[in-house]
């Protein structure tokens, strides 16, 4: 018969009119910036770099090992690596970065950086609200803007932020057994290792 | 938004009368609703049929492949993210199958099983935007593309959760998949593959039937079958002629010789068959993801084999093709031993697929034409790289 | 009581007029009318606008505007501001004056209709006794200004579209027109007043409204989807749709002048609405014997709310029909079954009344629309397709 067809969808929209005054799957509008929706584990936007404990220049996990700078796909991070040492949180010397620059105009979020880093220094952050007006150096951001605590990486990624954090005080519990050789026997140092990582 | 200039009529041609039968060249500029992308269409019309059609692309050229050259294995994935952006992981799976093959990687099989249910998830979320961008261009106003998207929502959702990103996913590895399922993640696909067929039913409801999606669609942009074979189209454009020719069939790529799944035909090769394979289509996909979320086993992510940094392989050439949405997306690599290959080509369907667009559209309406161009279903981040 | 609530705007235009001179009151009882119109049925389209976005986002499952204002209702205030402040650019080789008559011509072209509808119990503005025949040639001077509005834009293909504009509306005149007949003949009298009158009964609670009738019930869809075609709503808006390629009747207009334009469209639209409900749904009349206690004005315009919610129906649901078949459907369709509707109610009106009235009068409508819908699909090679897979 013609016009059964239109019939139809002129039922099937009804539906969903009527629908969308019921149930929440028929209006699935989520009124920004009133309500938010959570973001999954996994989200990721731009990177940061974590520190341990208060101090960010103390506590910074970053070696300048420049592995991130050389395998990021766009060529966003800039390093400079420091000429002085400073102990990380096993106790070894190691170098920092004196500057360490990503460019979030060009970064495209890949996360290849966050994996090639064998020192867990840079995570993925998740925070989009990043609006500024100055399209060129508000863009540009430099260590001190990328240090952010341990604990907001907690905050945002618990799940990988206890598993790093676990691989962290296992490797540091290795270093210390190591280093104490005679002490090794029965007693080894575990309760120690617990103290300094937050 | 209105399209670039009019030709203006002369003085005399005004005198003249307006009954004077002269071609007008339109050019369905880069700047249109209907076009999918930044793409131009110099048309030229007679009266109202059209007589040429000159496809017009490359506004949005992004030096992929020249990229490619410069930069090592790894760094080119997330570059592959952005070539058909709706459809970012059968894009990654393409290109970590041309290395695979080119490094003589093993994949094992829980990253086998993953990456079937991604692309298979990716084929969803493709034709539904389609088939809803479709509508559109025949003027629904909308409310048919709404509830395409809200579907699509929630695989975007899995997608996310999955990793990290709605749509430029860089998930796949040479060897492997990047990282391991979060929890909960299997359940949710499974209720969201169980609730799905119930939108596709509603969806057909809305337009199979629809006397005048009908009216706009059958007869419509016909392609016949030896031209599409002769051109090189591929994808649901080419069963929709007739021709029976999936990848997934005939390669047998990845583990697809153990799931049970059909290939559906069109007929008559216009607007209608093409829609109508595409919601098919849809319905097998749902079937493979029934299997391969039922049978996924445990097991290791990627290849041991695998290196992420300084990944060298061996001087050679591969090609890899896998059955994309929009057709046979395939990588074809040179490798000379370096970390960077020394040439990288991207086998884009969309623009293949866009060679016989004249070809259909000659002899229709502008309208027509819209409406044609939707199901060849192009994405220029893929006909311009 | 619900007298004088049904009559209170007639009675207050009595009051009013009572301090007027003698001599002044056929005018200005004509002006009054006029204002009262025009004030309520603009606002009616201030309301409309809102009300049809609000309503098209909810069948697609979202909010409509919903910021200026609580739930979005100053949201026409908005546009009409921004309507108003937007420059008017009138292009250099366009007939200005035509130019700037088209809008001016649609509007009033538009509002003249209302002049015949009885909004209420004594409350038609004027009261003719060809009131459908006045209503019919005021309603065509619209097509007058889309053509002049495509020929000032001295641009080939703005003419191409604003004479296609006018052969679908010519088009869909005939059926129109000729599916209003049926309620004449029934009635017995073109005036509109007259129309409703006959309308007015129960039989027991059940109303005496010609959509009741098989003739009636046809005659009143044809007359819907003729209507939605002669305001150039989805779908049958190829002309404003196809602005977007070619250059329609309207796309030189900006500003002001396109708010003047899309104000003329739903005025018309309101017009063909309240005449279907003038001829078919019993104007002013309540649907059950035991609802007379409400105003009459408070039904007709609960009806028209009821229409427009179904044309905006409509709209959110169908996608558009190309220019030929929009035609086809026009001269193979829909005047046929005009025609058969028009030999079915005289039948109705020849066999005595009772169950076998019902019974030849469906079947008369029914078998001619089944082979017609046949026929129609058909010639078009439509048709329900099944699709092989490959093995």
């Amino acid at each position: 018969m013609l016009g059964e067809g239109i019939l139809k969808g002129l039922a099937e929209t009804a539906r969903n009119f009527f629908g969308s005054f019921v149930s929440k799957e028929r209006l699935t509008t989520v009124q920004f910036p009133e309500e938010r929706l959570p973001q999954p584990e996994a989200a990721r936007n731009f990177p940061f770099l974590v520190y341990d404990g208060d101090d960010s220049q103390a506590g910074l996990r970053c070696v300048a090992c420049q592995i991130c700078e050389k395998e990021c796909p766009p060529k966003c991070i800039f390093i400079q690596k420091s000429s002085d040492k400073k102990p990380d949180y096993i106790g070894k010397q190691q170098f920092y970065p004196a500057v360490f620059n990503i460019d979030v105009s060009v970064c495209m979020s890949c996360q290849i950086c966050v994996e090639v880093c064998p020192f867990d220094a840079i995570e993925m952050d998740n925070a989009f609200e990043l609006s500024t007006t100055d399209r060129f150096r508000g863009l540009l951001w430099s260590r001190e803007q990328l240090a952010k605590p341990n604990s907001y990486f907690h905050n945002i990624h618990p799940a990988t932020a206890a598993e790093v954090d676990e691989r962290l005080a296992e490797a540091k519990a290795r270093a210390e057994a190591k280093a104490k050789p005679t002490v090794a026997a029965s007693t080894t140092s575990q309760p120690d290792s617990q103290t300094t990582t937050s | 938004m209105t399209t670039a200039p009019v030709k203006e009529a002369t003085h005399d041609e005004r005198a003249a009368g307006c009954g004077q039968d002269e071609l007008l060249e339109i050019a369905l500029g880069p700047h249109h609703p209907s076009t999918h992308g930044v793409f131009r269409m110099d048309v030229v019309l007679d009266g109202e049929r059209v007589v040429k059609l000159k496809p017009v692309f490359g506004y949005l050229h992004r030096n992929h492949e020249k990229i490619a050259e410069s930069a090592s294995y790894l760094a080119s994935m997330p570059y592959t993210d952005r070539l058909d952006y709706i459809c970012s992981l059968t894009n990654n799976w393409a290109y970590a199958l041309a290395v695979e093959k080119l490094a003589g990687l093993q994949v094992p099989e829980r990253a086998e099983y993953i990456r079937v249910i991604t692309a298979e998830l990716t084929r969803l979320v493709n034709h539904t935007a389609t088939i809803g961008f479709l509508t559109q261009e025949m003027g629904a106003s909308g409310t048919p593309l709404m509830y395409a998207f809200r579907e699509r929502e929630k695989i975007l959702d899995l997608f996310e959760s999955l990793t990290g990103s709605r749509m430029m996913c860089n998930y796949m590895r040479f060897g492997g998949c990047r990282v391991e399922l979060p929890a909960g993640w299997l359940e949710q696909t499974k209720k969201v593959v169980e609730e799905f067929p119930r939108f596709l039913d509603e969806y057909e409801q809305l337009l199979t039937g629809n006397e005048i999606f009908m009216a706009r669609a059958q007869g419509v942009g016909i392609l016949k079958k030896d031209l599409a074979i002769d051109a090189g189209v591929t994808g649901p454009m080419l069963r929709a002629s007739g021709v029976n020719y999936d990848i997934r069939k005939v390669d047998k790529y990845g583990i697809y010789d153990r799931f049970d799944f059909k290939i559906p035909l069109g007929e008559h090769g216009d607007v209608y068959d093409r829609y109508m394979v595409r919601m098919l289509e849809m319905r097998e996909s749902l079937k493979i993801l029934h299997q391969a979320l039922r049978d996924l086993p445990q097991g290791p992510l990627m290849d041991p084999k695998a290196k992420i940094r300084g990944f060298r392989p061996k001087p050679g050439e591969a090609y890899g093709r896998i059955e994309a949405p929009k057709g046979e997306l395939g990588f074809y690599l040179i490798s000379d031993g370096s970390p960077n290959p020394y040439r990288y080509r991207v086998r884009p369907p969309s623009l293949i697929n866009l060679t016989v667009l004249e070809d259909m559209c000659r002899g229709y309406s502008i309208a027509d034409t819209i409406v044609i161009f939707g199901t060849v279903d192009i994405v220029l981040g893929e006909v311009d790289r | 009581m619900t007298e004088t609530m049904d009559q209170i705007f007639v009675l207050l235009k009595h009051r009013i007029l009572a301090h007027s001179p003698v001599s002044v009151q056929p005018i200005f009882s004509a002006a009054l009318s006029a204002i009262a119109i025009l004030v309520v049925f603009a606002t009616l389209f201030a309301l409309t606008t809102i009300l049809e976005r609000k309503g098209l986002g909810r069948f697609q499952n979202r909010y409509g505007p919903n910021r200026v204002g609580p739930f979005g209702l100053l949201q026409p205030l908005a546009d009409g501001l921004k309507s108003l402040t937007k420059e008017d650019i009138v292009p250099h080789s366009a007939d200005g004056v035509v130019h700037m008559l088209a809008p001016i011509v649609l509007v009033v072209a538009a509002f003249l209709g209302y002049a015949v509808l009885p909004l209420g119990r004594n409350m038609t503005a004027i009261n003719l006794d060809a009131g459908l025949l006045y209503f019919f040639a005021a309603s065509s001077v619209v097509e007058l200004a889309i053509f002049m509005a495509g020929w000032s834009s001295r641009n080939k293909y703005s003419l191409l579209g604003a004479m296609r504009a006018i052969a679908q509306m010519i088009s869909y005149e005939v059926p129109l027109i000729l599916s209003t007949i049926t309620a004449v003949m029934a009635a017995g009298s073109l005036s509109t007043g007259a129309i409703v009158e006959s309308q007015t009964g129960y039989s027991g609670i059940w109303p005496h409204w010609f959509v009741f009738t098989p003739w009636g019930f046809a005659g009143f869809v044809l007359f819907m989807i003729a209507g939605i075609a002669e305001s150039n709503r989805s779908p049958f808006d190829l002309p404003e749709g196809e602005s977007e390629i070619i250059a329609g009747y309207f796309v030189e207009y900006s500003g002001f002048k396109f708010a003047l334009f899309f104000l003329g469209e739903y005025i018309g639209m309101f017009a063909i609405c309240g005449l279907a409900i003038t001829l078919f749904l019993g104007g002013w009349a309540a649907p059950f014997s035991f609802l007379t206690w409400a105003p009459s004005y408070f039904w007709f315009f609960a009806k028209l709310l009821v229409l427009i919610a179904m044309l905006i129906w409509v709209r959110a649901t169908l996608p558009r029909l190309r220019m030929d078949q929009l035609m086809n459907f026009a001269w193979k369709f829909m005047l046929p079954m005009a025609l058969i509707n028009l030999f079915a109610a005289s039948t109705w009106h020849f066999t005595p009344p009772g169950a076998i009235r019902w019974i030849v009068g469906t079947i008369l409508i029914a078998v001619p629309y089944l082979l017609l819908g046949r026929g129609l699909m058909q010639s078009n090679k439509l048709e329900k397709r099944t699709y092989r897979f490959a093995d």
